[in-house]
């Protein structure tokens, strides 16, 4: 179908294709559609993923109390209202699996790479109509698939989201080993799928359909990080697939790839020669990189919506792109920090320990570039804005304890506790949730013409925040205390009886926080149709998606594609009357690019 | 209860949200309904970062004060304890700076340069020296700690044959503990999963015929002398396990197929650790708490809770299944008088069979 994104580009564009209502929303190869059905789609996934949070935040809070919510909500799981032991770790799983892949993966990169790429380098569509339609409808069909598990008979996969055999391999070690299990990994087989051929679109698009002028030390960096995050799911997902491959094989065709031993239930089992340790490098292999391929794009996201609503260039472009280079290339030789105390050679802890180390420093100069950016800036605190102050707030506060982490020896006391969970929940979940946050304030108008309520933004933004810090900073230290994750109840061990009180202050944050995403939801779902007009360039941006028409056209601009004749970052350049010059507008006479 | 809970909370944030929409409204220069900031926009964002920034150090401080005695970052029990408390320290005191500043650069930037019309921002796009700085600073900072952080790992968990450790297997399965000590000859028999034998008793899988296993002692409660090393060698039957000791500042997977091993060397009885004051405190809170749910439980009709007394714990940190989290077993540190004592009593491996 690349013939299709040819024709457009020789200014066949006045004349729309005869559009039916199918193929405009639903079968739809247009990438502005594509954006916004990965959004929805990521979108009802991330409701889901929330309320299971929410309840299980409830079970830790006061356990084995009935509840109303866990009767409605569970039925047969939650007898007389008390969640069962299985059920919370399935809750668990789903919802870090959810929010993981399906919103932060799916939901952030699908929109925003599918948005933004053709937008912004100045093409017509994707280099592949075709592929990227299927790419969604594969994601599509695995969150159908995901969702659908969690009514199997036996249960949903409760092993954890990172599904290490033998427990996920057993039925009869857990009920959701059995139907439930295998459920995930279809869904999760089709999901790599899908984006795999998102990926190979998104890096063959930046490449090759760049417009005149667009060179890539011109690009705007949100491309740079969609193009990366690309290119890391393309080397590390196809692993993930083959251990789940694998797994398949060990479960039904009885292989012993991960298996070995084993003595369950009264009765020894065939497996021979196996290993768990190396379904955990597999895993791990993407694992890792997968926290990064959440994270790049929003720190992409997060440097446009920085620079512009600073009306100042994003300080250090090129040790941006330096940096988003040199985390790409470390991300995939981290993997083993998380396998410190996995039986694996104490040696290779130690080399993992130091390729962890240095990706901090990566990561520390970007913090400080943005940081740079926004003084002497003269900062526009729209919606957008303030999300991507939070995400700085959160990736440094999140970073800062990966130095612990990282470190062998200290990994030893605090390994899968909630220290963890603290730790990746700021560093990667709710950063990168600000980031997608942010993102969508930003581009709402370019995708739907309209505005967002400013107002209800900023109520999203404030509590979401206070409440993002009251669930996980507290977390650290019940961590520090030795609290394990992963427990349906802490009441077994007088020990923890004097974290009680902990858990219940985080779960009220948590609850708050999870219900004010009700403000955001109805300030998204009416103002589609309710919102005010958007002009064309509201935020007053230099990139090339705000010389689109509002309306949205197939082929996304009218006449010619504009040429590109300086980077995306002269807000307040000195020499010009406006603080802000496009990356259409042709240099002056005499003009220096002055670009570092 | 947890419902009547809900439902305030719900009721307060509906509160909360409906004024702060009116405050919004009330500083909005009515004319203008457009949807980008203006400058009051600017101005009341810029005062909450500050309300934030002072919301983070007053979370942080309330967490140290509050809950910071309650990490066990004193009073470890281990010979290498210190070292890792010690790392543990200062790691903490450099986030704990690190964050203070930089956290407070970025939300008071956000205030102090709030934007106001007509106010033009600088350009300013690059400059190596400060790249250089910030890149320069965190590689120093970094390779400090991952001197001193490597080579606590290789001490830790090197095993130092010449000093003679007692073998302890600890064997893990859906969802209990057991442990095995190699008897007289300091050396574990044999074992396979495939050897199990239920109606034998030899639940371990022990190879019977192995001359080292007939002294092995299998027991359910953990004990070990003060002073001595102990490397233990983990196993699992069915999934894995994490076998986790914090006090002693210790863990290790235990996985199927596979023998994994971890060595330390208990410094503190279980009696002195009763005796310390931070564990005495520590103890009478928790028992504080449990006189208070023990109250409510018993107007339910219910049983109260009993004591609480310290005991160091092996606790599985590594999801295994509906019980993982009570998955426990207790660990008794003692003098080398009474551990002989208590091992005597214990039954040999042959002996134990049906
Ligand atoms: C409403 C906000 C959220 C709350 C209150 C929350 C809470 C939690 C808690 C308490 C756990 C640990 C449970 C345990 O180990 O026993 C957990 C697990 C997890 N969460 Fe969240 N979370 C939230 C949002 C997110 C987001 C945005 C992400 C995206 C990265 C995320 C990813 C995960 C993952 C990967 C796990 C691990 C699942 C596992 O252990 O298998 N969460 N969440
Ligand atoms: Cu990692
Ligand atoms: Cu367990």
């Amino acid at each position: 179908m690349s013939a299709h994104a040819d024709t457009h580009a020789h200014d066949d564009h006045g004349h729309h294709h005869k559009e039916t209502f199918m193929t405009k929303y639903i079968f739809s190869m247009d990438h502005k559609m594509i954006a916004k059905q990965y959004l929805i789609t990521g979108t009802i996934m991330g409701v889901i993923g929330i309320l299971m949070s929410m309840m299980f935040r409830m079970q830790i809070a006061w356990p084995e109390e009935p509840n109303v919510l866990f009767e409605a909500l569970l039925g047969k799981w939650a007898p007389e209202g008390v969640m069962d032991a299985d059920i919370y770790l399935a809750l668990v799983t789903i919802h870090g699996t959810i929010m993981v892949f399906f919103v932060l993966t799916a939901g952030l990169s699908g929109t925003f790479s599918n948005l933004l790429i053709p937008l912004q380098i100045g093409a017509r569509d994707m280099a592949s109509g075709f592929l990227n339609m299927v790419s969604y409808w594969l994601f599509f069909l695995s969150s159908i698939i995901m969702v659908i598990s969690l009514f199997v008979e036996a249960g949903p996969a409760a092993a954890g989201w990172t599904i290490y055999p033998p427990l996920s391999a057993l039925p009869m070690a857990q009920g959701g080993s059995g139907m439930g299990m295998t459920l995930w990994l279809v869904a999760m087989a089709i999901f790599i799928a899908s984006s795999l051929l998102g990926s190979l679109n998104y890096v063959v698009t930046v490449l090759n359909l760049r417009t005149k002028g667009m060179t890539m030390t011109r690009l705007p960096l949100t491309i740079w990080a969609f193009f990366i995050t690309a290119v890391i799911g393309i080397v590390s997902f196809p692993v993930l697939l083959s251990a789940a491959l694998l797994l398949i094989m060990d479960r039904s065709f009885g292989t012993s790839f991960f298996l070995s031993d084993i003595f369950i239930q009264g009765e020894v089992l065939h497996y021979h020669g196996g290993s768990p340790v190396l379904f955990e490098h597999l895993f791990w292999f993407l694992g890792h990189p997968e926290v990064y391929i959440v994270i790049l794009p929003a720190m992409g996201l997060v440097s446009e919506i920085m620079a512009s609503n600073s009306r100042k260039p994003i300080f250090g472009y090129r040790a941006m792109i330096a940096s988003i280079l040199a985390i790409a290339f470390l991300s995939t030789i981290v993997w083993g920090h998380h396998m410190f105390v996995s039986g694996m050679n104490p040696f290779l802890g130690s080399v993992f320990t130091f390729t962890t180390l240095l990706i901090a420093i990566p990561s520390a100069v970007k913090a400080f570039n943005w940081i740079t950016t926004i003084w002497k800036g003269n900062l526009q605190m729209n919606p957008a804005m303030l999300f991507s102050i939070g995400f700085v707030s959160t990736f440094i506060t999140g970073g800062l304890t990966g130095i612990i982490l990282g470190d062998s020896a200290l990994d030893i006391n605090v390994h899968d506790t909630y220290f963890v969970v603290a730790h990746f929940h700021l560093v990667m979940g709710i950063s990168a949730l600000y980031g997608m946050f942010a993102g969508i304030y930003h581009w709402y108008p370019k995708m739907f013409g309209r505005m967002l309520n400013k107002n209800l933004g900023y109520i999203h933004f404030w509590i979401t925040a206070v409440c993002a810090y009251g669930v996980f900073f507290p977390m650290h230290f019940i961590g520090m205390a030795g609290l394990p994750r992963r427990y349906y109840t802490n009441s077994n061990f007088p020990l923890f009886d004097d974290l009680a009180d902990v858990n219940v202050i985080i779960t009220v944050f948590a609850l708050v926080g999870g219900v004010v995403q009700i403000i955001y939801l109805y300030n998204f779902f009416i103002s589609i149709f309710y919102g005010k007009k958007a002009t064309q360039n509201p935020w007053k941006s230099t990139t090339l998606e705000w010389t689109t028409p509002v309306e949205h056209i197939h082929g996304n601009w009218p006449g010619e594609i504009p040429h590109v004749y300086r980077w995306a970052y002269d807000y307040s350049k000195p020499g010009h009357d406006v603080d802000f010059v496009p990356q259409n507008v042709p240099l002056k006479e005499g003009e220096e690019e002055l670009q570092h | 209860m947890t419902a009547l809970l809900t439902i305030i909370v719900l009721v307060f944030i509906l509160v909360a949200i409906w004024q702060m929409v009116k405050i919004f409204d009330l500083a909005q220069a009515k004319a203008d309904c457009d949807q980008v900031a203006t400058d009051k926009d600017n101005k009341i964002n810029a005062y909450l970062m500050m309300g934030f920034l002072a919301f983070i150090y007053i979370i942080t401080i309330v967490s140290i004060v509050k809950w910071g005695d309650l990490p066990l970052l004193s009073n470890s029990a281990s010979a290498h304890g210190p070292t890792i408390d010690n790392l543990m320290a200062i790691s903490l005191v450099i986030i704990f700076f690190v964050q203070t500043v930089t956290q407070f650069l970025l939300h008071y930037f956000a205030f102090k340069y709030k934007g106001e019309k007509g106010k033009k921002a600088l350009f300013f796009a690059d400059n190596n020296k400060l790249e250089a700085i910030w890149t320069i600073i965190p590689v120093i900072v970094l390779a400090g700690l991952i001197i001193y952080g490597l080579n606590t790992w290789v001490n830790i968990m090197g095993v130092d044959e010449s000093d003679d450790p007692m073998v302890v297997e600890l064997y893990a399965q859906q969802f209990n503990w057991t442990a095995r000590y190699g008897g007289q000859d300091n050396t574990l028999g044999k074992s396979n999963v495939r050897l199990i034998d239920i109606d034998r008793a030899n639940v371990l899988g022990i190879d019977e015929a192995d001359p080292n296993a007939q002294d092995d002692i299998i027991v359910k409660e953990l004990h070990l002398p003060v002073g001595k090393p102990v490397l233990f060698k983990m196993r699992s039957q069915d999934v894995l396990h994490s076998a986790y000791m914090p006090h002693f500042r210790a863990q290790m997977n235990c996985v199927p197929g596979m023998i994994t091993q971890f060595g330390f060397t208990p410094t503190v009885t279980s009696e002195e650790m009763r005796q310390n004051p931070d564990m005495v405190e520590k103890v009478a809170n928790i028992n504080r708490i449990r006189v208070e749910k023990s109250e409510a439980l018993v107007a339910k009709g219910e049983d109260a809770l009993d004591r609480y007394e310290f005991d160091y714990l092996l606790i599985c940190n590594k999801i295994c299944g509906k019980s993982h989290y009570n998955m426990q077993m207790k660990i008794v540190v003692e003098t080398q008088e009474e551990f002989d004592a208590w091992i005597k009593e214990q039954k040999e491996f042959k002996n134990s069979l049906n």
